[in-house]
């Protein structure tokens, strides 16, 4: 039987058919194309975050303050110093990846198989440093008082330091109990209680005459206001609700909810990132080793799986930019 | 014109090895300014953005400029691939930043002049 062939007078031409006009194969071009689609979900959150950065421009929490934690240097203040290592941790992963398509490209089984070996544990310590950071931050470090408005008050020394609750507030005993579903009625229960109640803050407050109150208005300089001792105390009495401690999606120590919302959901969007690029470079990993690839003549799939590998690390980038230093 | 990526066999070891090395630096020096915050960079501003922001954001562009050419190996890709990539993101993301942020500054304004307490 003859075949048809139609004439379309773009025979030899670059979009002729027959020949690739952006010469590489389609695995690779859709990686870039879902790498794109990516980045423009990533730049939808992080302009979000601007958005909201800009609304509350003068009452923003200030990162420095937020992240100051370091492993085995408890009360240390090391602002930044952790996400410095995490990003060198992730640029560093990235480096062996690279290094391991350099290797396949060579076709030396044994170079990729320990390049890609790194490059896993680069990401899994890179996740258990974000586990850690999450930990930091959904504990809390000081504690604050929430006010009618919603807003946070902390609470600083007579060096504009600020004082953890537990520093000065004794609990009293008290009658009221955490409703559980065990102890009631079986669909109902509460959120845990704070370790003080607004009261005992009160007490501890009065107690310390040095103890000021800051608020989350921002200076000119981006400094955070503190109140007088008198205005202080006025502002306890009048405004004051509660004890926040730690941060959730509903409740932030360190100031607007927003910035923990947007912690949460970028970090961890990219976390998934991580978590789901370290799953598909340990099934890469275990082809290599069994020597899929070599089989096949070429190890472009390490290729493809490093593209997204260094997309993780590209977005990490940003969002260690626009969380941590602007 | 491009080369075919695929069938280049030989080693780039010590051009990955620079790269990281322009990428630590270039870390380096940002953690360094900002824990050190000089007051001149704080207290400048370039299109109501303080000077200091500005350094951060050139260096993160100058860091992502590094990681797509040389580790995701654009800089070996066509022109088309290439263009089709990094201008259709760079168009809409200048696009959606510039609509957000300008919105964002608008309700600030509205906030801080409008009837409505906030902090009450």
């Amino acid at each position: 039987m003859e075949a048809t062939v139609d004439r379309t007078g773009t025979e030899g031409k670059t979009w002729g058919g027959g020949n690739q006009p952006l010469r590489v194969s389609y695995g690779k071009l859709m990686m870039w194309f879902f790498i794109l689609s990516d980045a423009l979900t990533f730049s939808g959150f992080l302009a979000a975050y601007g958005f909201a950065r800009y609304k509350f421009s003068n009452t923003w929490p200030i990162a420095d303050e937020v992240f100051n934690h370091f492993p085995f240097m408890h009360g240390v203040d090391a602002p930044m110093y952790y996400v410095a290592l995490m990003t060198f941790i992730l640029i560093f992963s990235s480096v062996t990846m690279v290094l391991a398509v350099d290797a396949g490209h060579q076709m030396k089984k044994s170079k990729v198989t320990l390049y890609l070996l790194l490059t896993i544990i680069g990401g899994l310590i890179f996740l258990g440093s974000q586990a850690w950071e999450w930990k930091n931050f959904i504990q809390g470090t000081y504690g604050a008082i929430e006010t009618k408005g919603g807003n946070v008050l902390q609470v600083v020394n007579s060096e504009g330091e600020q004082v953890a609750l537990g520093d000065f507030v004794v609990a009293v005993p008290k009658e009221r109990v955490m409703h559980e579903r065990s102890n009631g009625l079986w669909f109902v229960d509460e959120p845990t209680l704070p370790n003080y109640t607004m009261d005992d803050v009160m007490a501890g407050f009065i107690a310390n005459p040095e103890l000021q109150i800051r608020t989350q208005q921002l200076t000119e300089t981006g400094e955070k206001v503190i109140l007088p001792r008198a205005a202080s105390l006025a502002k306890l009495q009048n405004e004051g609700i509660g004890v926040i401690e730690g941060a959730n999606l509903k409740k932030n120590e360190y100031g607007n909810p927003l910035f923990a919302d947007f912690f949460f959901f970028i970090t961890g969007f990219h976390g998934f990132h991580v978590l789901t690029g370290v799953l598909i470079n340990i099934i890469i990993f275990f082809n290599v080793l069994i020597g899929t690839y070599e089989r096949r003549g070429n190890y472009e799939m390490v290729e493809k799986v490093g593209l997204y590998w260094h997309f993780v690390d590209l977005v990490w980038v940003f969002v260690f930019t626009f969380f941590y230093l602007v | 014109m491009a080369q075919d990526t695929r069938h280049t066999h030989e080693s780039s070891t010590k051009r990955i090895w620079s790269v990281f090395l322009i990428l630590s630096l270039i870390t380096l020096a940002e953690v360094i300014l900002g824990i050190i915050k000089p007051e001149i960079l704080t207290q400048t501003y370039f299109i109501s953005l303080k000077l200091i922001n500005w350094i951060f954001i050139v260096l993160t562009l100058v860091k992502a400029y590094y990681i797509v050419w040389a580790f995701m190996h654009m800089e070996g890709e066509t022109k088309g691939l290439r263009r089709a990539v990094v201008w259709t993101s760079a168009f809409l993301v200048i696009y959606l930043l510039f609509i957000l942020l300008t919105e964002g500054d608008y309700v600030h304004e509205v906030m801080q002049r409008g009837p409505v307490a906030w902090d009450f």
